[in-house]
């Protein structure tokens, strides 16, 4: 029984959409720049699911988690990057990756395809429609985000890569665990300011010591036959 | 009460290492606060072993038998490597005027360490264990050279893709803990309440999720790479805490859900977590063989121990839990002895390779001595502890039906006991390379092994009443039957 789907309801199914685009535009973008302005995008529409939600359901809790997501990532996350990271890194252009753009486009469709067969079965279990919409799409997130986070080489775009992950739990996360206690999500997003901190000083710490931010290309401890990729 | 000090004493130390007129006296701060800590948590196993639960605030924070065991293990570890620290840290030179920040951080990452086991809500698990990771991250990173930035970078590569995944799994805990119907807050006690009547689809896709996330963080093959490379480039004391705590944590937040979900017939994991398990034992068993410095080759035991636990729980009888929660505990004293020791061998002899160490036993009888005694326990020879609890995990598989995993598992801990025993038989006998120069062994380093060796020595021929009695309430945690 196809029922009406409220306003909010539908325009949260909107900013699924820009979600998960923003997420394919993570993994198109090589530019630096560009990465962290996608992040904020989706950072910003993962809040106004928030905001639409917490308006359908009368949720205080979302509106909090909204307010929370738009200080945290839009607000503090960027700044805190722009102070740890010497300009020249924040402006760089990723000379080498593992893939090339299209096949990275092709794998994150994969990978968003693979998300939507694998919740399908618990998410048709329920009637609820943000449900059905926001887990796969925030699975997806996740998986995606993973997925940049392996192929990319550059420092700055594997700790993006992280923080879009993050975003992808949340973006589920506030169609099934929207109660959950307000200081958990306070914790959750003062670990992703720190993750941030300190994956930027680390950052800083590499270009100074080892003078190169191209993580990808890190070969120092290789005994093992095994590498860590 | 005592609880709430437990959790807190180390933050209080943390900031009191960072007041700049204090930075002097960090080193003995970080001593005397975290020795209290272990008197208290002491207290506080005692009061759980009394009255089976301690609740310091309602809802929040509160400790049962596992919880308490792993708050006994985190400050006495945390304590002894502070004490080993004194003189370790001084021996660097150039990083000498950085200590400070060195205590500073290994007393914030105390507290997470310590802070998560007494976390009632497994949200705040999930934030415990992410902080534990971060402030790793810095430590692992201390020295600043190239190689410990290179350790830092991938562990915190490897270890971060698990943290969403993770927190998603987390979510999924409690959609299926809300899909009850049940309106109290979600704590590790509902959870256990509830078991049985959460969607089992559910439950089951939550553990996979956190699996996979914490799974990393503990190191189980195949996401340990980056664990030989941070438990090797880490400052010694660092090091200790790392390998011998810092990877059981997670891994009791592992075993904790492994409980709940064993609770629930439909949902059974176990015969994946005796896979897994097997398969890092396997991994970690073949890699020492051929492995090339001696503080990886300790990291890599870390991983076949964690592996064993793992095992262990996933036979899930109550023999069986028993035997991981004691295999628990004597690997984390254990191996924590071994990286003092290891820790003492490199500031005296300054080097990391096996190769190049011959002879210890003339060298330094006191070291030779040290690393034979910690090599023998960590590999598992009789009359050491660890040599009962892996006896009686594969006696409880016998016992459950499980021929087949018993003797992969036996094979594997022989051939891990040969790789190692191998290695350092060559280090603490035979002939020194070049002229013997007796060292001298700072006096913090020799009072921590001592002080470390002390129950490593007496668990494996007597177990106290007490302790037998908490390892017995932690094993129930995990949901054996």
């Amino acid at each position: 029984m196809p029922s009406q789907m409220s306003a909010p309801e539908a325009l949260n199914t909107l900013s699924a959409g820009f979600v998960l685009l923003s997420a394919f535009a993570m993994v198109a973008t090589r530019q630096v720049q560009g990465v962290v302005r996608y992040f904020i995008v989706q950072s910003l529409l993962l809040s106004a699911s928030c905001f639409l939600l917490g308006y359908a359901q009368h949720s205080m809790h979302l509106y909090a988690l909204g307010a929370i997501t738009i200080v945290a990532k839009v607000l503090v996350i960027p700044w805190v990057l722009k102070r740890t990271l010497a300009r020249e890194l924040y402006v760089r252009r990723e000379i080498e990756q593992v893939f090339n753009i299209p096949a990275s486009l092709l794998w994150a469709l994969l990978l968003a395809i693979f998300s939507v067969v694998l919740v399908g079965p618990i998410t048709s279990a329920t009637p609820d429609r943000v449900v059905q919409i926001n887990v796969p799409i925030g699975l997806a997130g996740v998986l995606i985000g993973a997925f940049s986070l392996m192929v990319r080489r550059e420092a700055v775009p594997q700790l993006i890569g992280i923080l879009a992950m993050e975003n992808g739990a949340f973006f589920a996360g506030i169609a099934i665990a929207a109660e959950l206690p307000l200081i958990a999500e306070l914790t959750v997003a003062f670990n992703v300011i720190l993750i941030t901190v300190i994956i930027g000083l680390l950052t800083q710490d590499i270009k100074e010591t080892i003078g190169t931010t191209e993580t990808g290309t890190l070969r120092g401890l290789k005994e093992e036959p095994t590498s860590w990729r | 009460m005592a609880l709430m000090g437990v959790v807190l004493l180390p933050l209080v130390a943390a900031f009191l290492c960072w007041v700049p007129p204090f930075r002097r006296a960090a080193w003995a701060i970080s001593v005397v606060c975290l020795f209290l800590d272990l008197i208290l948590a002491l207290v506080v196993a005692s009061q759980v072993i009394a009255h089976s639960y301690v609740t310091a605030i309602p809802r929040w924070v509160g400790a049962d038998g596992l919880s308490a065991l792993m708050l006994v293990l985190v400050s006495f570890v945390c304590a002894m490597a502070a004490l080993f620290a004194g003189d370790y840290m001084h021996h660097n030179k150039a990083q000498a005027h950085r200590a400070w920040w060195f205590y500073c951080d290994s007393n914030l990452f105390a507290f997470a360490l310590i802070a998560t086991p007494a976390m009632s809500d497994p949200n705040l698990v999930w934030v415990g264990v992410e902080l534990i990771t971060l402030f790793a991250i810095l430590l692992v990173a201390f020295e600043r050279t190239a190689t410990a930035l290179e350790a830092a970078w991938k562990y915190a590569m490897l270890t971060m893709i698990g943290a969403p995944i993770s927190l998603l799994g987390f979510l999924f805990l409690f959609w299926a803990y809300r899909s009850t119907g049940a309106l109290a807050p979600e704590t590790w006690l509902a959870l256990s309440a509830h078991a049985t009547s959460m969607p089992p689809a559910l439950l089951r896709l939550a553990f996979l999720l956190v699996f996979v996330g914490f799974g990393a963080k503990v190191g189980l093959a195949p996401m340990h790479t980056w664990l030989p490379d941070a438990h090797s480039q880490a400052p010694s004391p660092a090091c200790a805490v790392l390998s011998g705590v810092k990877t059981s944590v997670p891994l009791y937040a592992i075993l904790r859900l492994l409980g709940i979900l064993l609770a629930s017939p439909t949902a059974r994991m176990g015969y994946w977590m005796v896979v897994i398990g097997l398969l890092s034992v396997a991994i970690a068993a073949f890699l020492l063989l051929q492995v090339r410095e001696y503080k990886r080759m300790f990291a890599y035991s870390t991983v076949e121990h964690m592996g064993i636990i793992l095992t262990a729980a996933g036979l899930a009888t109550r023999a069986s839990d028993f035997g991981a929660v004691s295999q628990m505990l004597n690997h984390s004293i254990t191996k924590s002895l071994c990286f003092y020791v290891a820790g003492t061998i490199l500031i005296t002899l300054e080097t990391r390779e096996i190769k190049s160490i011959r002879g210890l036993l003339r060298i330094s009888p006191f070291e030779g001595v040290a690393l034979l005694f910690c090599s023998l326990a960590i590999a598992g020879a009789p009359p050491f502890p660890i040599f009962l609890s892996e006896f009686s995990i594969l006696g409880s598989g016998v016992q459950a039906g499980h021929p087949l995993v018993v003797t992969i598992l036996a094979t594997l801990i022989v051939i891990a006991f040969v790789g190692l025993m191998m290695h350092v038989n060559g280090m603490v006998f035979g002939k020194p390379v070049g002229p013997v120069t007796r060292v001298k062994i700072p006096l913090t380093c020799r009072l921590a092994i001592i002080g470390a060796a002390l129950p490593v020595a007496v668990l494996g021929v007597y177990i106290p009443a007490p302790l037998y009695h908490l390892l017995n309430l932690a094993a129930q945690q995990l949901g054996g039957r």
